[in-house]
Protein backbone atom coordinates (compact mmCIF):
# COMPACT_ATOMS: atom_id res chain seq x y z
CA UNK A 1 0.00 0.00 0.00
CA UNK A 2 3.02 2.25 0.49
CA UNK A 3 3.42 1.98 -3.31
CA UNK A 4 -0.10 3.33 -3.67
CA UNK A 5 0.58 6.35 -1.46
CA UNK A 6 4.02 6.98 -2.99
CA UNK A 7 2.80 6.84 -6.59
CA UNK A 8 -0.13 9.13 -5.73
CA UNK A 9 2.14 11.76 -4.20
CA UNK A 10 4.66 11.48 -7.05
CA UNK A 11 1.91 11.78 -9.65
CA UNK A 12 0.39 14.85 -7.95
CA UNK A 13 3.77 16.62 -8.04
CA UNK A 14 4.64 15.70 -11.64
CA UNK A 15 1.14 16.32 -13.02
CA UNK A 16 1.23 19.73 -11.32
CA UNK A 17 4.50 20.46 -13.15
CA UNK A 18 2.90 19.21 -16.38
CA UNK A 19 -0.11 21.54 -15.92
CA UNK A 20 2.10 24.50 -14.96
CA UNK A 21 4.10 23.97 -18.17
CA UNK A 22 0.88 24.60 -20.12
CA UNK A 23 0.77 28.02 -18.49
CA UNK A 24 4.13 29.12 -19.87
CA UNK A 25 2.25 29.98 -23.03
CA UNK A 26 -1.32 30.43 -24.19
CA UNK A 27 -3.24 27.19 -23.50
CA UNK A 28 -4.43 26.77 -27.07
CA UNK A 29 -0.94 27.40 -28.36
CA UNK A 30 0.54 24.79 -26.02
CA UNK A 31 -1.62 22.16 -27.71
CA UNK A 32 -0.47 22.96 -31.22
CA UNK A 33 1.23 20.08 -33.06
CA UNK A 34 4.78 21.48 -33.11
CA UNK A 35 4.61 22.48 -29.44
CA UNK A 36 3.39 19.04 -28.36
CA UNK A 37 6.14 17.33 -30.41
CA UNK A 38 8.70 19.74 -28.96
CA UNK A 39 7.81 18.43 -25.49
CA UNK A 40 8.88 14.95 -26.56
CA UNK A 41 12.11 16.20 -28.15
CA UNK A 42 13.12 17.89 -24.90
CA UNK A 43 14.66 14.95 -23.01
CA UNK A 44 13.99 16.05 -19.37
CA UNK A 45 10.33 16.70 -20.21
CA UNK A 46 10.02 13.39 -22.06
CA UNK A 47 11.49 11.63 -19.02
CA UNK A 48 8.99 13.39 -16.79
CA UNK A 49 6.12 12.22 -19.05
CA UNK A 50 7.49 8.68 -18.82
CA UNK A 51 7.59 8.99 -15.01
CA UNK A 52 3.97 10.27 -14.98
CA UNK A 53 2.96 7.32 -17.16
CA UNK A 54 4.60 4.81 -14.81
CA UNK A 55 3.27 6.44 -11.65
CA UNK A 56 -0.31 6.69 -12.92
CA UNK A 57 -0.32 3.17 -14.36
CA UNK A 58 0.98 1.65 -11.15
CA UNK A 59 -1.40 3.74 -9.03
CA UNK A 60 -4.44 3.14 -11.22
CA UNK A 61 -4.06 -0.60 -11.67
CA UNK A 62 -3.07 -1.12 -8.05
CA UNK A 63 -6.24 0.74 -7.05
CA UNK A 64 -8.33 -1.40 -9.38
CA UNK A 65 -6.62 -4.53 -7.98
CA UNK A 66 -7.54 -3.49 -4.43
CA UNK A 67 -11.18 -2.80 -5.40
CA UNK A 68 -11.43 -6.22 -7.04
CA UNK A 69 -9.84 -7.91 -4.02
CA UNK A 70 -12.37 -6.25 -1.73
CA UNK A 71 -15.27 -7.37 -3.91
CA UNK A 72 -14.50 -11.07 -3.85
CA UNK A 73 -12.08 -13.38 -2.09
CA UNK A 74 -10.48 -16.72 -2.85
CA UNK A 75 -6.89 -17.75 -3.60
CA UNK A 76 -7.46 -18.50 -7.32
CA UNK A 77 -9.39 -15.29 -7.86
CA UNK A 78 -6.84 -13.21 -5.94
CA UNK A 79 -3.94 -14.66 -7.94
CA UNK A 80 -5.76 -13.89 -11.17
CA UNK A 81 -6.46 -10.30 -10.09
CA UNK A 82 -2.85 -9.75 -8.95
CA UNK A 83 -1.25 -11.09 -12.13
CA UNK A 84 -3.94 -9.56 -14.35
CA UNK A 85 -3.33 -6.09 -12.88
CA UNK A 86 0.43 -6.50 -13.22
CA UNK A 87 0.07 -7.53 -16.87
CA UNK A 88 -2.33 -4.65 -17.65
CA UNK A 89 0.08 -2.25 -15.95
CA UNK A 90 3.02 -3.52 -18.00
CA UNK A 91 1.06 -3.38 -21.28
CA UNK A 92 -0.06 0.22 -20.67
CA UNK A 93 3.45 1.33 -19.70
CA UNK A 94 4.92 -0.40 -22.77
CA UNK A 95 2.35 1.17 -25.10
CA UNK A 96 2.77 4.65 -23.56
CA UNK A 97 6.57 4.39 -23.62
CA UNK A 98 6.40 3.41 -27.28
CA UNK A 99 4.47 6.65 -28.00
CA UNK A 100 6.95 8.78 -26.04
CA UNK A 101 9.94 7.11 -27.74
CA UNK A 102 8.49 7.36 -31.26
CA UNK A 103 7.51 11.02 -30.81
CA UNK A 104 10.91 11.76 -29.28
CA UNK A 105 12.73 10.16 -32.20
CA UNK A 106 10.50 11.85 -34.73
CA UNK A 107 8.93 8.60 -35.95
CA UNK A 108 5.25 8.98 -36.76
CA UNK B 1 -47.69 12.36 49.76
CA UNK B 2 -47.68 9.09 47.79
CA UNK B 3 -47.01 5.95 49.76
CA UNK B 4 -45.20 3.19 47.92
CA UNK B 5 -45.65 -0.32 49.16
CA UNK B 6 -44.19 -3.48 47.70
CA UNK B 7 -46.80 -5.45 45.75
CA UNK B 8 -47.45 -8.92 47.04
CA UNK B 9 -47.81 -10.65 43.67
CA UNK B 10 -46.87 -10.03 40.04
CA UNK B 11 -50.57 -9.64 39.15
CA UNK B 12 -50.85 -6.81 41.64
CA UNK B 13 -47.69 -5.21 40.22
CA UNK B 14 -49.17 -5.11 36.73
CA UNK B 15 -52.48 -3.71 38.03
CA UNK B 16 -50.71 -0.91 39.88
CA UNK B 17 -48.59 -0.04 36.86
CA UNK B 18 -51.53 -0.05 34.48
CA UNK B 19 -53.51 2.32 36.67
CA UNK B 20 -50.57 4.65 37.13
CA UNK B 21 -49.96 4.61 33.37
CA UNK B 22 -46.37 3.49 33.65
CA UNK B 23 -46.72 0.38 31.55
CA UNK B 24 -46.50 0.75 27.82
CA UNK B 25 -46.84 -1.91 25.14
CA UNK B 26 -44.50 -2.14 22.21
CA UNK B 27 -44.33 -4.40 19.20
CA UNK B 28 -41.12 -6.39 19.15
CA UNK B 29 -40.23 -7.74 15.70
CA UNK B 30 -37.67 -10.51 15.93
CA UNK B 31 -35.83 -11.78 12.85
CA UNK B 32 -36.12 -15.55 12.70
CA UNK B 33 -33.89 -17.71 10.56
CA UNK B 34 -32.16 -21.05 10.62
CA UNK B 35 -29.61 -21.24 7.79
CA UNK B 36 -28.59 -24.81 8.73
CA UNK B 37 -32.12 -25.93 7.88
CA UNK B 38 -32.34 -23.64 4.87
CA UNK B 39 -34.96 -21.36 6.43
CA UNK B 40 -35.01 -17.82 5.09
CA UNK B 41 -35.42 -14.83 7.37
CA UNK B 42 -38.94 -14.08 8.55
CA UNK B 43 -40.10 -11.67 11.27
CA UNK B 44 -42.19 -12.68 14.27
CA UNK B 45 -44.11 -9.92 16.01
CA UNK B 46 -44.83 -9.88 19.73
CA UNK B 47 -46.66 -7.42 21.97
CA UNK B 48 -44.44 -6.79 24.95
CA UNK B 49 -45.26 -4.72 28.07
CA UNK B 50 -42.36 -2.43 28.93
CA UNK B 51 -41.48 0.12 31.57
CA UNK B 52 -39.29 3.20 31.30
CA UNK B 53 -36.18 1.23 32.21
CA UNK B 54 -36.87 -2.00 30.28
CA UNK B 55 -33.96 -2.95 28.05
CA UNK B 56 -34.30 -4.60 24.66
CA UNK B 57 -32.75 -7.75 26.12
CA UNK B 58 -35.41 -7.83 28.85
CA UNK B 59 -38.08 -7.45 26.17
CA UNK B 60 -36.62 -10.38 24.24
CA UNK B 61 -36.40 -12.46 27.40
CA UNK B 62 -40.05 -11.62 28.14
CA UNK B 63 -40.91 -13.10 24.74
CA UNK B 64 -38.77 -16.18 25.45
CA UNK B 65 -40.37 -16.66 28.85
CA UNK B 66 -44.00 -16.01 27.99
CA UNK B 67 -44.67 -16.05 24.26
CA UNK B 68 -42.15 -18.12 22.29
CA UNK B 69 -39.48 -20.23 23.98
CA UNK B 70 -37.76 -20.99 20.69
CA UNK B 71 -36.27 -17.52 20.09
CA UNK B 72 -32.48 -17.97 19.89
CA UNK B 73 -30.49 -15.21 21.58
CA UNK B 74 -27.06 -15.14 23.21
CA UNK B 75 -26.66 -13.20 26.45
CA UNK B 76 -24.92 -13.43 29.75
CA UNK B 77 -23.99 -10.55 32.08
CA UNK B 78 -26.86 -8.12 31.28
CA UNK B 79 -24.58 -5.18 32.13
CA UNK B 80 -22.54 -4.49 28.97
CA UNK B 81 -19.50 -6.35 30.24
CA UNK B 82 -19.51 -9.67 28.44
CA UNK B 83 -20.29 -8.54 24.89
CA UNK B 84 -22.65 -11.46 24.19
CA UNK B 85 -25.91 -9.74 23.25
CA UNK B 86 -24.81 -7.72 20.22
CA UNK B 87 -27.53 -7.41 17.59
CA UNK B 88 -29.07 -4.93 15.17
CA UNK B 89 -31.71 -2.90 17.00
CA UNK B 90 -33.82 -0.78 14.66
CA UNK B 91 -31.02 -1.10 12.11
CA UNK B 92 -28.12 -0.08 14.35
CA UNK B 93 -25.65 -2.55 15.86
CA UNK B 94 -26.11 -2.27 19.63
CA UNK B 95 -25.92 -4.30 22.83
CA UNK B 96 -29.45 -5.42 23.74
CA UNK B 97 -28.69 -5.20 27.46
CA UNK B 98 -27.38 -1.65 27.12
CA UNK B 99 -30.22 -0.27 24.99
CA UNK B 100 -33.36 0.84 26.75
CA UNK B 101 -36.63 0.53 24.85
CA UNK B 102 -37.56 4.08 25.91
CA UNK B 103 -34.46 5.61 24.27
CA UNK B 104 -35.46 4.21 20.86
CA UNK B 105 -38.52 6.50 20.72
CA UNK B 106 -40.56 3.97 18.78
CA UNK B 107 -43.36 1.59 19.56
CA UNK B 108 -42.05 -0.86 17.00
CA UNK B 109 -38.66 -2.34 17.70
CA UNK B 110 -36.99 -4.61 15.19
CA UNK B 111 -34.15 -6.85 16.33
CA UNK B 112 -32.00 -8.67 13.82
CA UNK B 113 -28.72 -10.61 13.94
CA UNK B 114 -25.53 -8.57 13.39
CA UNK B 115 -24.34 -8.03 9.85
CA UNK B 116 -21.02 -9.51 8.65
CA UNK B 117 -21.34 -12.59 10.87
CA UNK B 118 -22.66 -16.02 9.86
CA UNK B 119 -26.05 -16.61 11.50
CA UNK B 120 -26.41 -19.65 13.72
CA UNK B 121 -30.12 -19.14 14.43
CA UNK B 122 -32.39 -16.11 14.91
CA UNK B 123 -30.29 -13.52 16.80
CA UNK B 124 -27.31 -15.75 17.59
CA UNK B 125 -24.31 -15.34 15.28
CA UNK B 126 -21.02 -17.20 14.89
CA UNK B 127 -17.99 -15.44 16.46
CA UNK B 128 -15.36 -17.88 15.14
CA UNK B 129 -13.76 -15.42 12.70
CA UNK B 130 -13.70 -12.52 15.18
CA UNK B 131 -12.04 -14.64 17.87
CA UNK B 132 -9.55 -16.11 15.38
CA UNK B 133 -8.60 -12.62 14.10
CA UNK B 134 -8.31 -11.40 17.69
CA UNK B 135 -5.94 -14.28 18.52
CA UNK B 136 -3.92 -13.61 15.35
CA UNK B 137 -3.06 -10.16 16.75
CA UNK B 138 -1.25 -11.83 19.71
CA UNK B 139 -3.32 -10.00 22.33
CA UNK B 140 -0.76 -10.23 25.14
CA UNK B 141 2.48 -8.52 26.16
CA UNK B 142 5.44 -10.05 24.33
CA UNK B 143 8.88 -9.75 25.92
CA UNK B 144 11.74 -11.97 27.09
CA UNK B 145 11.79 -10.99 30.75
CA UNK B 146 8.90 -11.16 33.16
CA UNK B 147 7.69 -9.12 36.09
CA UNK B 148 6.48 -12.14 37.99
CA UNK B 149 9.82 -13.75 38.88
CA UNK B 150 11.11 -12.89 42.39
CA UNK B 151 14.27 -11.16 41.14
CA UNK B 152 12.49 -8.93 38.60
CA UNK B 153 10.86 -5.54 39.09
CA UNK B 154 7.43 -4.54 37.82
CA UNK B 155 7.29 -2.76 34.46
CA UNK B 156 6.63 0.80 35.48
CA UNK B 157 4.53 3.03 33.19
CA UNK B 158 3.76 6.71 33.47
CA UNK B 159 0.11 7.86 33.20
CA UNK B 160 1.02 9.18 29.73
CA UNK B 161 2.23 5.71 28.64
CA UNK B 162 -1.03 4.19 29.86
CA UNK B 163 -3.14 6.84 28.17
CA UNK B 164 -1.80 5.75 24.75
CA UNK B 165 -3.60 2.42 24.84
CA UNK B 166 -6.03 2.50 27.78
CA UNK B 167 -9.27 3.10 25.88
CA UNK B 168 -8.46 0.25 23.48
CA UNK B 169 -8.13 -2.17 26.38
CA UNK B 170 -11.82 -1.59 27.17
CA UNK B 171 -12.85 -3.75 24.18
CA UNK B 172 -15.30 -6.48 25.22
CA UNK B 173 -15.20 -8.30 21.85
CA UNK B 174 -18.92 -7.82 21.27
CA UNK B 175 -18.35 -7.55 17.50
CA UNK B 176 -20.54 -4.45 16.99
CA UNK B 177 -17.66 -2.63 15.25
CA UNK B 178 -17.19 -5.50 12.81
CA UNK B 179 -20.95 -5.58 12.19
CA UNK B 180 -20.97 -1.85 11.35
CA UNK B 181 -17.86 -1.98 9.12
CA UNK B 182 -18.69 -1.47 5.41
CA UNK B 183 -15.41 -3.09 4.32
CA UNK B 184 -16.25 -6.29 6.22
CA UNK B 185 -19.51 -6.47 4.24
CA UNK B 186 -17.59 -7.17 1.03
CA UNK B 187 -14.16 -8.36 2.17
CA UNK B 188 -14.77 -11.45 4.27
CA UNK B 189 -11.01 -11.90 4.84
CA UNK B 190 -10.57 -8.39 6.31
CA UNK B 191 -9.13 -8.48 9.85
CA UNK B 192 -11.76 -5.96 10.94
CA UNK B 193 -11.75 -2.98 13.30
CA UNK B 194 -11.82 -5.15 16.44
CA UNK B 195 -8.64 -7.04 15.54
CA UNK B 196 -6.82 -3.94 14.30
CA UNK B 197 -7.71 -1.94 17.42
CA UNK B 198 -6.36 -4.78 19.54
CA UNK B 199 -3.15 -4.86 17.48
CA UNK B 200 -2.75 -1.13 18.19
CA UNK B 201 -3.51 -1.62 21.89
CA UNK B 202 -0.41 -3.85 22.25
CA UNK B 203 1.80 -2.00 19.74
CA UNK B 204 1.24 1.23 21.70
CA UNK B 205 2.02 -0.43 25.03
CA UNK B 206 5.64 0.42 25.90
CA UNK B 207 6.04 -2.81 27.91
CA UNK B 208 5.51 -4.83 24.73
CA UNK B 209 8.34 -5.93 22.42
CA UNK B 210 6.24 -7.64 19.75
CA UNK B 211 5.58 -4.57 17.60
CA UNK B 212 7.41 -5.85 14.52
CA UNK B 213 5.52 -9.17 14.59
CA UNK B 214 2.14 -7.46 14.83
CA UNK B 215 2.91 -4.89 12.16
CA UNK B 216 3.85 -7.72 9.79
CA UNK B 217 0.51 -9.43 10.50
CA UNK B 218 -1.61 -6.33 9.85
CA UNK B 219 0.38 -5.24 6.76
CA UNK B 220 -1.46 -7.76 4.59
CA UNK B 221 -3.64 -7.70 1.45
CA UNK B 222 -6.70 -8.00 3.73
CA UNK B 223 -5.17 -6.10 6.60
CA UNK B 224 -4.96 -2.53 7.78
CA UNK B 225 -4.93 -0.88 4.33
CA UNK B 226 -8.43 -2.12 3.55
CA UNK B 227 -9.94 0.32 6.08
CA UNK B 228 -11.69 3.19 4.26
CA UNK B 229 -12.06 5.21 7.45
CA UNK B 230 -15.86 5.27 7.35
CA UNK B 231 -15.77 5.54 11.15
CA UNK B 232 -18.92 3.41 11.71
CA UNK B 233 -16.98 1.14 14.06
CA UNK B 234 -16.32 3.98 16.48
CA UNK B 235 -19.94 5.19 16.26
CA UNK B 236 -21.38 1.91 17.54
CA UNK B 237 -18.84 0.88 20.19
CA UNK B 238 -20.70 0.59 23.53
CA UNK B 239 -17.48 0.99 25.52
CA UNK B 240 -16.29 4.23 23.93
CA UNK B 241 -13.40 2.60 22.08
CA UNK B 242 -12.41 4.36 18.85
CA UNK B 243 -11.18 1.59 16.52
CA UNK B 244 -11.09 3.96 13.53
CA UNK B 245 -8.54 6.09 15.35
CA UNK B 246 -6.54 3.02 16.39
CA UNK B 247 -6.30 2.00 12.74
CA UNK B 248 -5.02 5.43 11.69
CA UNK B 249 -2.49 5.46 14.55
CA UNK B 250 -1.35 1.96 13.61
CA UNK B 251 -0.85 3.15 10.03
CA UNK B 252 1.48 5.79 11.48
CA UNK B 253 3.77 2.99 12.70
CA UNK B 254 3.74 1.29 9.30
CA UNK B 255 4.46 4.50 7.40
CA UNK B 256 7.23 5.47 9.81
CA UNK B 257 5.50 8.56 11.28
CA UNK B 258 5.39 6.92 14.71
CA UNK B 259 8.29 4.99 16.22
Amino acid sequence: MKIHYGTALGAVVLVAVHILMRMTQNFGQSLQYQNVIANYHFLPYALMLEAVLILLSVHGFNGLRVILLELKQGSGYEKMVNYGSLAAMAILIAYGSRTILMAGMGVS
Amino acid sequence: MAVVTAPTSSEELITIEKTSGELNTITLRIARSNPAEGHETTYSEFKVPVKKWTTVLEAILYVKQNLDHAVAVRYSCRQASCGSCGMKINGKPSLACYTKVSELHSNIITVEPMNNFPIIRDLAVDFKQLISNHKKMKPFIIREDSEVTPESKEFIQTPKDVEKYLQFSYCIKCGLCNAACPTMATDTSFIGPQGLAQAYRYVADNRDKGKEDRLKIVDDAHGIWRCHFAGSCSQVCPKGVDPAMAIQLLRGYLLGFTK
